[in-house]
């Protein structure tokens, strides 16, 4: 359980600061490389939590199709590649603000709900695999969702397609 | 473990999120925050999975993520039609809108 905290913190305090950094560096391909580490970190807490396919999930979507999505659109606009200063707008300390007051709000509710519960590993453990579970899961109780996201996915391919389309 | 420690964590990304949707101007930025928000539910989703030893938890999760792939597509799109119209991608600019 040590191992497990001490793993904890040293990654959430790398998603912390990769996180700080995603929303002030003054450069947009360094922004996308920070939100590849928050979302490594992402998956990286998932594993602590035994959820194995999630975590795979991540990195495979996200990692690997999502931020290179995003690397094409930094690309297709044509953005300077080195600093640019302004982008940020001048309402930042108010957004700083609201953000500050939901993360006050957010830390103080679930602390009153749940600030001594405790995960238990050990009853998750002996669940082994997380995989057969979710199929039988996904397929029995969550079929008709699985297929709205896969015509969601279908709209949303056709629609960018359209969008984006020069004609 | 405690379940707040990734309660916390989560709330901290999503804050940060939040913050970066409404400073940042660049739209490319902008979507990446909304990631940084997707994230943060992902990470109580599975959370509160392993919490109450539920794999619906994880179902939705995955959920989030197929939704999340769909949504960057179709903004990105957006981004690069504003860019195309408006040789940029400053949000501040896109004010056809304002009274």
């Amino acid at each position: 359980m040590i191992a497990q905290n001490i793993a904890f913190g040293v990654i959430a305090a790398t998603m912390v600061g990769a996180a700080i950094r995603l929303v002030t560096t003054q450069n947009v391909v360094r922004a996308a490389l920070f939100l590849v580490l928050v979302l490594a970190g992402a998956a990286a807490q998932f594993l602590l939590l035994s959820a194995d396919f999630v975590a795979i999930v991540q990195v495979l979507v996200y990692i690997g199709a999502i931020v290179v999505l995003f690397l094409f659109g930094i690309m297709l606009t044509r953005a300077p590649i080195g600093r640019d200063v302004g982008l940020d707008n001048e309402q930042r300390w108010l957004a700083a603000l609201v953000g500050a007051l939901l993360l006050g709000v957010i830390v103080y509710v679930t602390n009153d709900a749940f600030g001594s519960d405790k995960i238990n590993f050990g009853r998750i453990a002996s669940a082994g695999h997380t995989t057969p579970s979710i199929a039988v899961s996904i397929f029995q109780s969550y079929v008709v969702p699985f297929e709205v996201v896969s015509v969601l996915l279908l709209a949303a391919l056709v629609g960018s397609i359209v969008v984006a389309r020069r004609d | 473990m405690y379940l707040n420690q990734f309660l916390f964590l989560s709330a901290f990304l999503f804050a940060t999120g939040v913050y970066g949707v409404l400073a940042r101007r660049n739209g490319v930025l902008v979507l990446m925050s909304i990631e940084l928000i997707l994230t943060a539910v992902n990470i109580n989703l599975v959370a509160f999975s392993a919490f109450h030893n539920n794999i619906a938890g994880q179902v939705f999760a995955l959920f989030v993520i197929a939704v999340a792939a769909a949504e960057v597509g179709v903004g990105l799109a957006i981004v690069l039609l504003i860019y195309r119209n408006k040789q940029s991608i400053d949000l501040t600019d896109v004010d056809v809108m304002k009274g």
